[in-house]
């Protein structure tokens, strides 16, 4: 090999793993991860924060709770969920016709499985039940496509909780069945018309009423952002994904998947998957943002391709931000990867050169979206869609590289159940009255 | 010396007005709303119209202590294209029209701050005559970098408490800050409200027990009678909403201006009475 691009990735982490001999990369705890992360948050937030933190610590080393939390697993959401190779799919890496035979095998983390079909459900249930412990009657939420909201809304049904789920104006009106079914499972939608109303603009109101309802709610953040502990305990709340999915790729191969990949928004279920492979130094993860109209183009959340790092919603990690600190506005066809800011871990593992961050662009995704549908039966979010193509990428990289018997692991974050009227319209599916009538 | 900033020019102005018997009436307008010229007639307006310490807002994207008055202000001065160094102009504005009299403190998310470079923000805060720095959104244990320029340049440093902050927190907070504490009256953003918490008076008792010398108290006071009543236990009174609210109407500039002025005139009538006998009855 003539050049070797894996050795200084290598280098950063050993170095890494030499300053932190006590501690593995798994298991990291806030409020830093590197020089990102933190609480930079109004004080009236402060006591909310140590409340949650002491309860959670409280709760990690509790056997009744993880106890009631692998029932809630088990019996309520389905896990765990299967692990499912996809040659169909894998053959279109060698050729775009995919006649050969898959130089790659390619197995997708099923967590469209989950009841309420997506990750989303795994932390919600986690921070519900610590909301029972804190004694506290009242759960908020942000969402930009509604999956977390609905998520929060029937982990709030489930354990008798209020909720109130802030989605922005626009998200309302572009994900009108998601909103009926929150308020189907008895939640209360606001509607954000402040900003840009989008996600960004949903976490800000949640911000603003958590600040004023402190005392008896809590905000089931729905990432690996915001103020410590969020990001760590989001994390430990999705670490499950990995757990699995390592062990089924071992039963399946024999051995460990050469590279994990995922769709990163706030990211949290790319840390759920990557945290079991973190310091497994012969695994490489790959993390896949929405490239939108492309980096050029100025309309995307390519957060590492156009960001730099900066504080937005409590930590500091890379941020779409312009020349004064303001935030820019993101743009991606798939609402879930639509935030100009990521999890502080993510920014970490990026500048020590853990793990590696691409963005896939709109349609790329939409591309991986079909050739998914059609190959596997498999319809995916258009989150997921960008984890898929990414993999097509990666895959064709590496046999133009000669390298073969690969394993990939894919994570399907989620369903396209949600997705249908938008990838209908991308695919010219329905037709221009149709197209209209969702004004 | 070890190099550690004694004096604060806040502090100084607070004391003054202590002599004479009277809290401050400490005015916030952001910059560059309705545009940067306009921002700077409106805050002489505040300056000639009986405000003692201003406030210059940084108006910023994502202000999640703010209620809908300040953010449709910020929102609006953004669309205007203000930029973060406008705020200098402003805080230049107040000192010559104050004649060095009146400190101007800039009140600024971080990031805006962090972007523009935290010591360079110090250094040119400091060379147009501010005064320091309220950080809505910076707490002090993540403050060393702020902290440190804040130090180097001899600005004040003006954290934030709450009711919900524990002792520890108090004294944490009022060791770290200088100029004053900045006490939040009720849980909850920036806004006009009927009454002022009750826990202000509480809070503001606890704070300078954990060790804060001044102690001003904002959020949610509109009128004259909730400024007297505050300044009866505060070293300061903070309005804001209040202020902005008046620019944000449809009438003519002039008359937008007269109406800032009328209610600065109102609020410092009411500061002025907060402590003479009988109170504001
Ligand atoms: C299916 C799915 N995948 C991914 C995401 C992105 O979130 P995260 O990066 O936290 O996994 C979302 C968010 O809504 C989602 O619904």
């Amino acid at each position: 090999m003539p050049e070797q691009p894996e050795q200084p990735v290598r280098d950063a982490l050993t170095e890494t793993l030499a300053h932190q001999v006590a501690e593995k990369l798994a298991d990291v705890q806030g409020p830093y991860f590197g020089q990102f992360g933190g609480r930079y948050v109004p004080e009236a937030l402060i006591a909310a924060l140590d409340e949650l933190e002491t309860e959670f610590r409280k709760a990690q080393g509790d056997p009744a709770f993880a106890a009631e939390l692998s029932r809630l697993h088990r019996d309520y959401t389905g896990r765990p969920s299967p692990v499912t190779e996809v040659p169909r799919f894998a053959a279109h890496i060698a050729d775009a016709d995919g006649d050969g035979t898959a130089p790659v095998r390619v197995f997708l983390k099923r967590e469209d499985l989950n009841h309420t079909g997506s990750h989303k459900i795994n932390n919600v249930l986690g921070q519900a039940l610590l909301v029972k412990r804190m004694g506290k009657t009242r759960v908020i939420a942000e969402t930009g496509a509604g999956q977390h909201g609905v998520a929060t809304a029937t982990a709030a049904a489930l354990l008798g909780l209020e909720c109130v789920v802030y989605m922005g104006e626009e998200d309302t009106r572009r994900q009108a069945l998601n909103v009926a079914r929150m308020e189907l499972l008895g939640a209360t939608v606001v509607p954000v018309s402040v900003g840009t109303r989008t996600l960004k603009d949903a976490i800000n109101e949640a911000l603003r009423d958590w600040v004023t309802n402190v005392d008896h709610t809590h905000y089931l953040l729905g990432t690996v952002t915001g103020p410590h502990p969020f990001p760590e305990m989001v994390r430990e709340f999705h670490r499950i994904i990995g757990e699995e999915a390592r062990e089924q790729v071992m039963e399946r191969v024999g051995r460990l998947p050469d590279a994990v990949m995922a769709c990163v928004g706030g990211g949290s279920n790319a840390l759920g998957l990557f945290n079991a492979f973190l310091d497994d130094a012969e695994v490489s993860l790959y993390g896949f943002e929405a490239g939108g109209e492309g980096i050029e183009s100025g309309r995307h959340a390519a957060r590492f391709s156009g960001g730099a790092p900066g504080v937005l919603h409590g930590a500091r990690s890379y941020l779409l931000q312009d020349d004064d600190g303001q935030t820019r506005p993101s743009h991606s066809v798939s609402a879930g990867l639509d935030y100009p800011s990521v999890g502080p871990a993510h920014s970490w593992l990026h500048d020590i050169g853990r793990a590696t961050y691409e963005p896939v662009t709109d349609s790329e995704a939409m591309e991986a979206f079909r050739l998914l549908c059609r190959t596997e039966g498999i319809i995916p979010a258009i989150e997921s869609a960008h984890a898929l193509a990414g993999a097509l990428r990666l895959g064709r990289r590496m046999v133009d590289e000669g390298r073969t018997d690969q394993v990939f692991l894919i994570n399907l974050s989620g369903r396209g159940d949600k997705d249908v009227a938008t990838a209908a319209r991308w695919f010219g599916l329905l037709d221009e009255d149709t197209t209209e009538g969702d004004r | 010396m070890s190099g550690t900033v004694t004096t604060s020019r806040t502090a100084a102005r607070l004391d003054e007005l202590a002599a004479v018997g009277r809290p401050a009436l400490v005015g916030y307008l952001p910059v560059g709303f309705p545009d940067v010229p306009r921002s700077i007639e409106a805050v002489s307006m505040m300056v000639d119209a009986g405000v003692d310490v201003v406030e210059v807002g940084v108006p910023y994207t994502d202000p999640v202590m703010d209620g809908p008055v300040i953010q449709r202000a910020a929102e609006a001065a953004l669309a205007g294209g203000a930029r973060v160094r406008d705020v200098l102009a402003v805080v230049e504005a107040v000192a010559d029209r104050s004649g060095g009299k009146i400190p101007a403190l800039v009140m600024s998310y971080y990031n805006p701050v962090l972007r523009y470079g935290v010591e360079a923000f110090a250094r040119d805060l400091a060379a147009a005559g501010g005064a320091g720095m309220i950080t809505p959104d910076l707490i002090p244990d993540e403050a060393q970098e702020w902290s440190a320029a804040a130090d180097e340049h001899a600005l004040d440093k003006v954290y934030l408490v709450a009711p919900s902050s524990t002792p520890d927190r108090l004294r944490l907070t009022a060791q770290a800050s200088r100029g004053f504490v900045y006490a939040a009256s009720t849980m909850g953003v920036t806004g006009a409200r009927e009454a002022v918490g009750q826990r202000a008076e509480e809070l503001v008792a606890h704070t300078r027990a954990a060790g804060a010398r001044h102690v001003c108290v904002g959020l949610g006071v509109s009128t004259g009678a909730q400024a007297a009543e505050v300044g009866r236990f505060a070293d300061g009174v903070i309005v804001g909403s209040a202020l902005v609210r008046t620019l944000l109407t449809d009438d003519p500039w002039a008359d937008r201006l007269d109406a800032l002025g009328r209610v600065t005139g109102e609020l410092a009538a009411g500061v002025a009475r907060a402590r003479t006998t009988g109170g504001d009855s």
